[in-house]
Order: C-alpha cells, then sequence, then structure tokens
C-alpha cells in the first residue's frame, strides 16, 4: 500500500472514535452537563464489545453492546448528579473510575485476545480512486456513518426544536422550567444518548480499529474527546475538525517513521497529550470566546425548583 | 420527569453530618466488595475475611495498609487544600511519577554514594519535580486559562511516557542486562523500615506531619481562609481582592510537591529503584480519599486507612483466590460514586413529594 | 379606565377566573404564604400589593405551576385544579411575566419564543410583529436576546405570553426594569388586554402605579392577605397602612456640607467589558467630595454592573488607565479591591450571598472577608477572637437579628445580611463608600434603617456613591443625581433641579443630545 494510503487510512480508523465520542460529549455538555466519565465509559464499551464479537462474530453487534454498556454507566453518572446533585466534575472522575474498574475485570479472560477486522464496504466508484479511494473509501460501514451523524447533529442544533430546546436547558435550566421544559428529562436523555456514542466509540477501537483487548487501551482518549470539545468551542463543524486532526496526531509514530525521522517512541505517542495540551491553552486564551460558546450552565448543580 | 424529592439546601448542619455520607458510602463498597467477590466464585465469608480482616490481621499486613496509606495520605492532604479551593488537580499521578524520577536522580548518579543527607537531597528534589510538573498547569490555567482537569490529565499519560523513556535509555542500570529500571539505590537513599519484618517506612512519619500541617493550614491560617473563600464563593474572593491566580499556583503547587514526595517514598521505600511501575494508581485512588475525608484533614486520615485496607484487601485476594485486581478499581469507584451521592443528605434537607395524590387528583 | 363593574358586564360571567383558598407554602421554618385567599373576575386588573418577602412572588410561581402548594386549593372557571408545572398552567390559560426574565440570552427572540409554542421560529415571526402591533410593543424578532434593552427584553416577554391567548396574565413587577416614560405605554397594554377580557394580575410595591391602574388590589403582608380593596379608593398613605403596618418612614436629612477636594473621580473612563453580553462603557466622568452621596439612577442593564465592578477593583484597569479612576487623588484603576480597601474605599455590592458575603460561613468568618487588615491576622493564622468581636458590634450597631456571630450568612434575611454588610463596610472607617442597590429586595423597615445610616455617615464626611435603579430611593438618599444610559453618564444634577420627568428624560438617553454633555461634572455641582 501506498504509504499516504495508509496514513489517511489511519487517520481516519483513529479519527472516527474520537468523533462519535466527541458528538455524544457535546450533546451532553449543550445540555449543561459535563461528563468527564468519558474515558471509563470508553474502556468499558470497548470491553463488552470485545467480548460480544468474540462470542458472536458480529461487529455490528459488538459496536450496539458496546453503547448499550456506556450507557447503562452514563445513567449512574446521570443519576449521581441530576437526582443526587453531585458535583459534575467528582461525579465524573468517580463514574471514570468505575468504568475503567469494569472494564479491566470482566476483560481479564481476554488480555491480549485478537478478533477478526469488520469486513469493508469499499464506496464504489470513490475507492477507486488512485491513492485517496483506497485510503478514504475503503473501510468498514460505520466509518461512514459516523460523519453523517455529525451532519445530523448540525442540522439539529442548528434548526430543529429539539436543538433549540436542549441549548435552552444548558444556558438556563430555571428559565428553561419557567417556560415549561422539563429539564432533567432533558439532561438525562442527553447524558444517555451521550453515553451511548461514547460506547461506540469506545467499542470502535478494541474491534475495528485494533481488533485486540488489552486492558488500559483507552490511553487517555476519553479525556482527548472531553478536550475536543472544547476546543471545537460547542460546535458541531469544528468538533469533526479536531476529531480529524487529533486523528493525525495519534498516528504521528507511523507519519514521522513514514518520513524517515528517527525519535524515542515515547515522545511520538505522547503527541496526541501535547496537542491536547497546546490546543486547550490556545483556544482558551479568549474568555470571551469561551463565554460566548460555552453553555452557560455547563457543571453547575441544578436543585429544580420546589 | 421530576426529583422525586424536593431539596432545601441546609442552613446549620448536625454535627455528626459529617460522618453520615463516609459511613454510607465505606458500608455500600463493603457490600459492594462482597457481592463482587461471590460473582467471581469466592464464598462470602473468604470473601469478608480476604477483603477487611486479613489485611489488619498479621504484623506483616498492617503494615502494608500502613505503607499504602503513606502516599495516599500525603496526596489527598496536598489535593484537598485544592479541591476546597475548587482547583481539580487530577494530575497526582503524573506528578507522583516526576517525583519518584527526580527522586531517583541522586542516587541514580552517586549510586555508591555514603552521604547520610542522601535521603534529604532526593526529597527535595523529588517535591520539587512534582511541583514543576503541576506547575506546567498551573502557569497554563492562569496565562491561558486552561482548564486545569484537563492539562494534569495529559501531563499524567507524558509522565507516564517520560518514565518509560528514562528507564528504558539515560537511566537504565547499565549492568541490568537491558531491563527497563534503574541500578538498586545505595543504602542511605532508603527510607528506614519501622518495624520487624514490615515493610512500612519511616514516610508514615512524613505524611502524619503533612496531616499536622495541613490542618493548621485549612483551619487557622488566612491563606487556607482565602483558599477557601475562593472554592465556595468566587464572587465574594474577586470582591474581598483574593487573587485567583495566587490561589491556582498555590493549590497546584502544593498538591504538586506533596504528590512529588509520595513518589520519592516509593523508589526510596518498597521498590529501591525507578522502574516502570512505580504507582498502583495512588494519585487517582488519593483523588477519592480526599473527597472520602470530606476534603477535611483528620477525615483524610481515616479515608486513607481505608482505602490502604481496599489495596491490601484486593491483593490478598488476588494472591490467594485468583480475584482480579481490577477488583480494586470497581471498589474504589463505588466507594466514590456512593460518598457523592450520600452528600445530598448531608448538605440537603431532602423531602419525598407527597406526589402520587396530587396527579391522581387531575 | 374600565371598572370593575363594566369588565364583569362586558364578559357576563358571575364565576370568579381563578380562585385560591387556604393556599399554605412553606420552606423549611419559614413559612411564605399562609392561608391565601383570591379571587379574580374575568377581564379584572387585580394588583398583589405587598412589599419584599411578603410572599408575593412565591404565590404567583405556584398559580403559575413552578412550585406547588404544601395546603389550600386553586380553582379555575369554579373548578379545582392542581397546577403540576408551567406547561400545565399555560394549557389551562395562564401566562406569566417574570421579573428576572426567563429568556434565553443566546438565542433570537423568535427561537425564544417558539419554545413555548409549537410552531418554528421563522413562522412565528410575522405574528410576533401582528401582536407587537396591536398590543403597542415593537420588536424586531431575528434580534438576538442578549442584544435587547430591558424593556426590550420585557415585551418578548409579554409578546409569547399573548402568543398563546392567555384568560390571566401575571405580571411580577414589571414597572421595575422600565423608565418613566415606559410605564404608561406598558399600562395601556395592560387595558387593552383587560378590555379584550384577559385578567392581569399586577405584581408591585409601589402605589401610584396600583392607584392608575388597578381594579382590585390584594394586600399581603408577611405571608398573609390582610385586606381586598378598590385602590382608587384608599390613598397612598392607607395603602402603605395596610401593606406594612404604619406609614414609610422618611429618613431626616440636613442638607450637605461637602469638602472642596473629591475623594472618589473617575475621569473620562472607557471599558470593554470581558463578558461579550456586558455594557460598553464610554466618556464616564463623574468626582464625589466628602459629606456628599451622589446617586447614579438608570433603568438596570445600563452598565451598573460594570461601572460597580470598576469602582470596586473587581474589574482592574491596564496600568496605562490608572489615573482613570482617582481616590483622594491618586490613581488606582489597577488596583485590587484589597488595595483600594486599605487606601480607603468600601463597597456593597448589589449581590449579598456569594458576593458579599458568603453564605456557607459564619458571620464571624464574612467579617474577615474585608476586615482581615484590622488585627485579625497574626503571623498568618487568623486570630478569630477579633474577628468574632468585630463581628459582634457589627451585629449590635446595626441591629442585626441573628442568633449571634457563628451563625451562616444564608440563615439571615436579606434585610439583616444586608445590614451586617452595611455595618462591616461602615466600620472599616473608609473615605469613600460606594454602595450599588442598597435596598434591593430588604423589607421597608431595614430599607430605612439602612437608608438613615447613609445619610448619617455621609454627615460624618465620607464621600458615598450610589448606584441604585429606584428613583424613590435615590430622591430619598442623593445629594446629587447622575444618570447611566448605554454605558454613558450624564451631566451631575442637584437635588433641587432633579425631577422625575428630568431624570426620566436622562434615563431614556436625553441628555446625550444635548449640547451640555461635554461639561465636566464638577463643573456643574
Amino acid at each position: 500500500m501506498d504509504s499516504l494510503t495508509f496514513l489517511l487510512s489511519g487517520t481516519i480508523l483513529a479519527a472516527t472514535p474520537l468523533l462519535i465520542a466527541a458528538l455524544g460529549e457535546l450533546i451532553v455538555e449543550k445540555s449543561g452537563v459535563l461528563n468527564l466519565s468519558v474515558e471509563g465509559m470508553m474502556a468499558l464499551a470497548a470491553a463488552t464489545g470485545f467480548i460480544v464479537v468474540s462470542a458472536t462474530g458480529s461487529h455490528w453487534l459488538a459496536l450496539f453492546a458496546g453503547g448499550i454498556a456506556a450507557m447503562l454507566l452514563s445513567a449512574v453518572f446521570a443519576v449521581v448528579v441530576l437526582f443526587a446533585l453531585g458535583n459534575q466534575v467528582a461525579s465524573g472522575i468517580a463514574v471514570g473510575i468505575l468504568g475503567l474498574g469494569l472494564a479491566g475485570l470482566i476483560g481479564t479472560p481476554y488480555e491480549g485476545m485478537t478478533v477478526a477486522p469488520m469486513a469493508r464496504a469499499p464506496v464504489p466508484l470513490l475507492s477507486d480512486i488512485p491513492v485517496l479511494g483506497p485510503g478514504l473509501f475503503n473501510h468498514p460501514l460505520i466509518v461512514y456513518l459516523v460523519p453523517l451523524v455529525a451532519v445530523l447533529l448540525w442540522w439539529m442544533f442548528r434548526t430543529a426544536k429539539l436543538g433549540l430546546v436542549i441549548r435552552a436547558v444548558g444556558e438556563s435550566p430555571e428559565s428553561a422550567h419557567a417556560v415549561g421544559y422539563n429539564v432533567l428529562a432533558v439532561r438525562f436523555a442527553a447524558v444517555l444518548v451521550g453515553g451511548f456514542m461514547a460506547g461506540v466509540g469506545g467499542a470502535f477501537i478494541s474491534v475495528v480499529s485494533s481488533t485486540l483487548w488489552s486492558d488500559g487501551m483507552i490511553a487517555g482518549r476519553g479525556w482527548i474527546v472531553i478536550a475536543l470539545v472544547v476546543f471545537a468551542m460547542w460546535r458541531v463543524e469544528r468538533v469533526v475538525l479536531g476529531a480529524y486532526l487529533f486523528g493525525m496526531f495519534a498516528i504521528a509514530e507511523l507519519l514521522v517513521q513514514s518520513m524517515g525521522i528517527s525519535a524515542p517512541s515515547q515522545l511520538l505517542t505522547s503527541v496526541p497529550y501535547i496537542a491536547t495540551i497546546v490546543a486547550i491553552a490556545l483556544l482558551s486564551r479568549d474568555g470571551r470566546r469561551i463565554r460566548l460558546n460555552a453553555p452557560v450552565s455547563l457543571g453547575r448543580v441544578y436543585a429544580g425548583t420546589h | 420527569m421530576r426529583l422525586p424529592w424536593t431539596v432545601e439546601a441546609r442552613a446549620q448542619r448536625s454535627p455528626f453530618a459529617p460522618l453520615v455520607a463516609p459511613l454510607a458510602a465505606v458500608t455500600a463498597t463493603i457490600l459492594a466488595g462482597l457481592l463482587l467477590f461471590t460473582l467471581l466464585g469466592v464464598p462470602v465469608t473468604t470473601a469478608f475475611y480476604q477483603l477487611l480482616v486479613a489485611p489488619v490481621s498479621t504484623t506483616f499486613n498492617i503494615g502494608e495498609v500502613l505503607l499504602k496509606a503513606t502516599p495516599l495520605l500525603l496526596i489527598a492532604q496536598g489535593l484537598a487544600i485544592g479541591f476546597r479551593a475548587k482547583i481539580w488537580n487530577i494530575g497526582a499521578e503524573g506528578q507522583l511519577i516526576l517525583g519518584a524520577i527526580g527522586g531517583s536522580l541522586l542516587p541514580i548518579w552517586f549510586n555508591d554514594s555514603q552521604n547520610p543527607m542522601m535521603l534529604v537531597g532526593m526529597a527535595l528534589a523529588g517535591s520539587c519535580f512534582g511541583m514543576g510538573w503541576a506547575a506546567i498547569a498551573a502557569w497554563l490555567r492562569s496565562r491561558f486559562n486552561a482548564n486545569e482537569i484537563l492539562v494534569t490529565l495529559m501531563l499524567n499519560s507524558i509522565a507516564l511516557q517520560l518514565l518509560y523513556y528514562l528507564v528504558a535509555g539515560p537511566l537504565r542500570d547499565p549492568f541490568g542486562f537491558n531491563f527497563p529500571q534503574s541500578a538498586l539505590f545505595p543504602d542511605v537513599a532508603m527510607l528506614p523500615t519501622l518495624f520487624g519484618g514490615a515493610r512500612v517506612n519511616a514516610g508514615l512519619f512524613v505524611a502524619l506531619a503533612a496531616t499536622v500541617a495541613a490542618w493548621f493550614f485549612v483551619e487557622r491560617s488566612m491563606t487556607g481562609y482565602r483558599l477557601q473563600v475562593g472554592g465556595v464563593a468566587p464572587e465574594a474572593a474577586r470582591y474581598a481582592g483574593f487573587s485567583e491566580k495566587r490561589a491556582i499556583w498555590l493549590s497546584l503547587l502544593i498538591g504538586g510537591a506533596a504528590a512529588g514526595l509520595a513518589g520519592v517514598f516509593e523508589v526510596a521505600g518498597p521498590l529501591g529503584q525507578l522502574q516502570r511501575v512505580v504507582s498502583p494508581g495512588y494519585g487517582f485512588a488519593a483523588i477519592i480519599v480526599a473527597f472520602l475525608g470530606g476534603l477535611n484533614p483528620i477525615g483524610i486520615l481515616f479515608a486513607a486507612l481505608f482505602m490502604a485496607v481496599i489495596y491490601v484487601g484486593g491483593d490478598i485476594a488476588q494472591a490467594s483466590a485468583g480475584v482480579p485486581y481490577a477488583v480494586i478499581g470497581i471498589l474504589q469507584g463505588v466507594l466514590l460514586v456512593t460518598y457523592i451521592a450520600a452528600r445530598l443528605f448531608v448538605d440537603y434537607r431532602v423531602r419525598w413529594r407527597r406526589s402520587a395524590a396530587r396527579v391522581a387528583a387531575h | 379606565m374600565i371598572t370593575r363593574e363594566a369588565a364583569t358586564a362586558t364578559t357576563g360571567a358571575q364565576v370568579p377566573l381563578l380562585e385560591l383558598a387556604g393556599v399554605t407554602k412553606s420552606f423549611g421554618p419559614t413559612v411564605a404564604n399562609e392561608d391565601v385567599a383570591l379571587s379574580i373576575m374575568p377581564g379584572e386588573i387585580h394588583a398583589i400589593l405587598g412589599e419584599n418577602g411578603a410572599g408575593k412572588s412565591t404565590l404567583m410561581k405556584m398559580i403559575y405551576g413552578v412550585m406547588a402548594p404544601d395546603a389550600g386549593r386553586i380553582r379555575w372557571h369554579g373548578e379545582d385544579v392542581t397546577i403540576s408545572d408551567p406547561a400545565h398552567a399555560r394549557r389551562l390559560g395562564i401566562g406569566m411575566v417574570f421579573q428576572h426574565f426567563s429568556l434565553f440570552e443566546t438565542l433570537t427572540v423568535a427561537e425564544n419564543i417558539s419554545l413555548s409554542t409549537d410552531q418554528s421560529a421563522a413562522r412565528l415571526s410575522p405574528r410576533i410583529a401582528e401582536i407587537g402591533d396591536r398590543f403597542g410593543l415593537p420588536l424586531d424578532p431575528a434580534a438576538l436576546v442578549h442584544s435587547l434593552s430591558v424593556g426590550q427584553r420585557q415585551r418578548a416577554e409579554i409578546i409569547r405570553c399573548l402568543l398563546q391567548e392567555p384568560r390571566l396574565i401575571i405580571m411580577d413587577e414589571p414597572t421595575s426594569v422600565l423608565p418613566p416614560s415606559g410605564i404608561e405605554p406598558l399600562f395601556e397594554t395592560i387595558r387593552r388586554l383587560a378590555a379584550g377580557g384577559c385578567s392581569v394580575l399586577f405584581i408591585s410595591h409601589k402605589l401610584e402605579e396600583i392607584r392608575s391602574l388597578c381594579h382590585r388590589a390584594t394586600i399581603m403582608r408577611a405571608g398573609k392577605v390582610v385586606g381586598s380593596v378598590d385602590p382608587a379608593a384608599e390613598t397612598k398613605d392607607s395603602l402603605a397602612r395596610l401593606m406594612i403596618g404604619r406609614s414609610i418612614p422618611q429618613p431626616t436629612r440636613t442638607p450637605a456640607r461637602p469638602g472642596k477636594d473629591a475623594a472618589l473621580e473617575l475621569r473620562g473612563l472607557d471599558h470593554v467589558p470581558d463578558d461579550p453580553f456586558g455594557t460598553h462603557l464610554q466618556g464616564m466622568d463623574l468626582s464625589v467630595r466628602p459629606g456628599e452621596i451622589l446617586g447614579i439612577a438608570g433603568v438596570s442593564g445600563n452598565g451598573q454592573r460594570e461601572l460597580a465592578a470598576l469602582l470596586s477593583g473587581e474589574t482592574a484597569l491596564p496600568r496605562g488607565d490608572r489615573d482613570r479612576i482617582r481616590l483622594d487623588g491618586s490613581g488606582c484603576g489597577d488596583a485590587d479591591p484589597g488595595q483600594r480597601r486599605r487606601m480607603g474605599m468600601a463597597f456593597v455590592p448589589e449581590e449579598r450571598n456569594g458576593r458579599g458575603a458568603v453564605p456557607e460561613m459564619s458571620l464571624t468568618l464574612n467579617a474577615l472577608l474585608t476586615a482581615h487588615g484590622r488585627g485579625m491576622v497574626r503571623r498568618g493564622m487568623v486570630a478569630h477572637q477579633s474577628a468574632r468581636d468585630f463581628a459582634e458590634s457589627c451585629i449590635a450597631e446595626m441591629g442585626v437579628r441573628c442568633a449571634g456571630p457563628q451563625s451562616e450568612a444564608r440563615s439571615l434575611s436579606g434585610g439583616n445580611l444586608q445590614k451586617f454588610i452595611m455595618g462591616r463596610e461602615i466600620r472599616l472607617a473608609p473615605k469613600v463608600l460606594i454602595a450599588s442597590q442598597p435596598t434591593w429586595g430588604v423589607d421597608v423597615g431595614a430599607a430605612a434603617a439602612i437608608r438613615q445610616q447613609l445619610i448619617a455617615l455621609r454627615d460624618t464626611g465620607v464621600a458615598i456613591l450610589i448606584i441604585s435603579d429606584e428613583l424613590e430611593e435615590l430622591f430619598e438618599l442623593a445629594d446629587r443625581l447622575q444618570v447611566l444610559f448605554r454605558g454613558r453618564l450624564s451631566p451631575s444634577l442637584d437635588r433641587a433641579e432633579a425631577d422625575t420627568a428630568l431624570i426620566g428624560d436622562y434615563m431614556t438617553g436625553g441628555f446625550l443630545t444635548e449640547p451640555a454633555v461635554a461639561t465636566p461634572p464638577a463643573a456643574a455641582a
């Protein structure tokens, strides 16, 4: 395979789970809830998905099962922050640790095992384009579906009533309640949907892109997902951009090797983390912009009314 | 969907309120642990014994509990100061790793040294490294307003890669058959152990001293007061003229120094060298310890001991019954989740809605 | 004006539209509403009169389904109902215009309104224009809410309400956000509504307004209904007696004898706020001399918040602009609040819980917040005894009702906490005191005490600046007045030359067209 093809294909595979999970987190944050447990949700989903694909051989079922597992975990988070009024930062960390622990436990018998890759669905005509075709259009079907989800969400937050309601709840839950919306229901649903999407992302990593399970394989991607949402200033189109950009950083190791430069592998592994820090610092500098774009009630406890 | 209860912030708290949530969380965690062990095929009585009795049944095991409580206590005291100011340093794990690296430099470079001041130098170097690592987050937050949660987390991952790089290369034992670890430390670089056979070492006293210092800092000092105002009422802190930047720097530096010192105690204690694994997640567990202790220095002391029991109990269960080590992570998660949920009853007066009758009325 | 009889006759209904009996609601130990009864006929403009803390807002929230009563019954068209939430209230035909608006700043007017209807923003736009025309409420449907003035936001709220064709509209202190010239048009809108058969519940503590607008007034005191009267047949004083049990106390004052040199000065202050929804302050000039009170009037949202933060130091200017703010002649624009306090400035902010005081902390620890420099810290450690003594003196001097210095700030009523904060700042013996909305949400008795203290403080030679959106309060207190409008300050007016008409004109920007704008306030005074 051509090295450019290889890099394009690697970027797409690395970016897809980040994108779906970040879109999920975007929905959650737009509703005013900061769910920091993405790492744990993705890990649990990766383990669950791997177990399901090992048992059934169905990658689709594995992705779905991963989504469900993460959604159940996110329900725990939702109950703690929405009903028990827990601090969102601490609750997210707590549920994240729980998820990592559960993933480690159920995954123990599968440590180091591999599964068959997901069937590819080359796009007719497009995949025949030299170099670009095999890099961009010769992937499993799920890879093309995720950007479609992004388009759907972009439309939803721009024009659809549902998007408007989520934004309203995220800006001022008090006002949303006063005009008659059920803040808790909206937020609960947002957290569950976000959890499902994080789960699909996590399962994608174990059953599609790496086809193996090892404890700790999410390796901070869940946190990069959260950073992506900040980086994107809570805008769908920028989440897409950021996800593919970070997909590229994630394969920095391959990129550098393909250019024939030698560097310590640990440094290359650190590139996505360093890039995240730099991106966060650059993007946060303008406090006005953050305040203009961030959901106003993000992270705040909403105790409801009497 | 409505809350099935109504809540009001409590105006006055009973003196026992702070005990309610930790006790509820500990109980829930023990029950979850027994359930989990049972599901894994361990009989309940054995599970109970391994999880809670065995860790405190022999001198050696008690020593193990105290050994693991040392870094947890030290780190949690540092983190709690920041958490009270709502500065979320989630990077203690990375700061611990940097502390371990910093503390290892002297004994690696002067491997045959007999200098009795070696440990002091290591402690200083380690806490400075930990502080330095945390300072990156402090600088980025105060200068660029970069979220410290994300930055400290990323720094954890980078610290780990840095450690892998160092033990595989620059700091590797040249006579170590290419194993990714440093040379063993000289005796002057090792913390003295406290009682026969057990591995617990003098670091425990430092952690206890840090607890006393933290108590004075939090309860009595003006700086502690400033930080706390910043945490509970940031607008009031701004109004009073308490600098937010100072709070950020102070919180992160204290947390970083404590975690760095804990890292030194690991390499100068149970490990005796720098290697790829210097912490079984103490940096994260300490976050839980800080919360479980109610961010109160005395509460943290008890929370650290309980967490250490879980660690040792998990170790014993793994060794004797083949229970996966991941169980510890689950119990830690359950502990913090139930603690946060139980806080509802401490911070608020909760009353059930009499909604059923009213809904039926129309 | 339509009389009650006429209103009833036009609809021909004898059954009250809304009837409340025995409605009770308590929050923990505080009873907010006790055994409240109320009856409103179709087409009636009905006032709920009561001072701050009398329980008006709680009652309205129960009628609108935001809260549920603990006991009592609500009848709508003569039938018992349980209003489970605001959506239910709206389905019944009850609309509400909130005092603190429930609009979303990042959405447009049309999007905001579409959130409470089934229609899309695009479809609603022409209807918004049509309703605006019919009821005298002009508004651009495509405007983002954060770009609107407070008065325009109120119009958006009212239009949102009207689109649902309600039978009853609740208006919570609707005139508090309007300049004097905006009040009569609002009343005209309300009268048109009533003429069309819609009932209006008009919540206010302003007696004159109720007398000129309402058919009926229910008066509340301490959570209970103390009377139901025809307001036109009452005098201002008789209404006041019903409302607070006595005449409204007026502070006693002597003419000011100000010193010569300004204690606090602003010179050509320009500031673009960090908050993207904040007000840009431009070319601000003012000066306050020792022994006088300068009042800053204006409709809220015209830059009061930004001005107060710049004066207190919560927002600091860049070093180059330090001389734009002068304390006793020396520039302090770049100083933080602590430094300004040491220079002799004290500040009472508009938010008490969470800014002026830490709700979760005791009064002793709250004394420490600004008074820590007065011997309360020794070698870095807090000297609790002296902080406690300080708090006790504040409590005694201001007559703060609380269980002692160990009480948590949040356990105090708004008025008592404000007295404590005021006492703390006064005890700092400042040269300049800045108070923002000093009696917002405070009961009449405490407000009178606070105002009297401010006048007494002025007489000891302190320079006082008061920012308030209550004109009556400024007329009581201020020796001179300036008006804030869209981030600009009017020329200074002496107490004698300032009347409601002129100030009202300034509050809508009348001063901007006058040639005298450039006159510095010191010269004008």
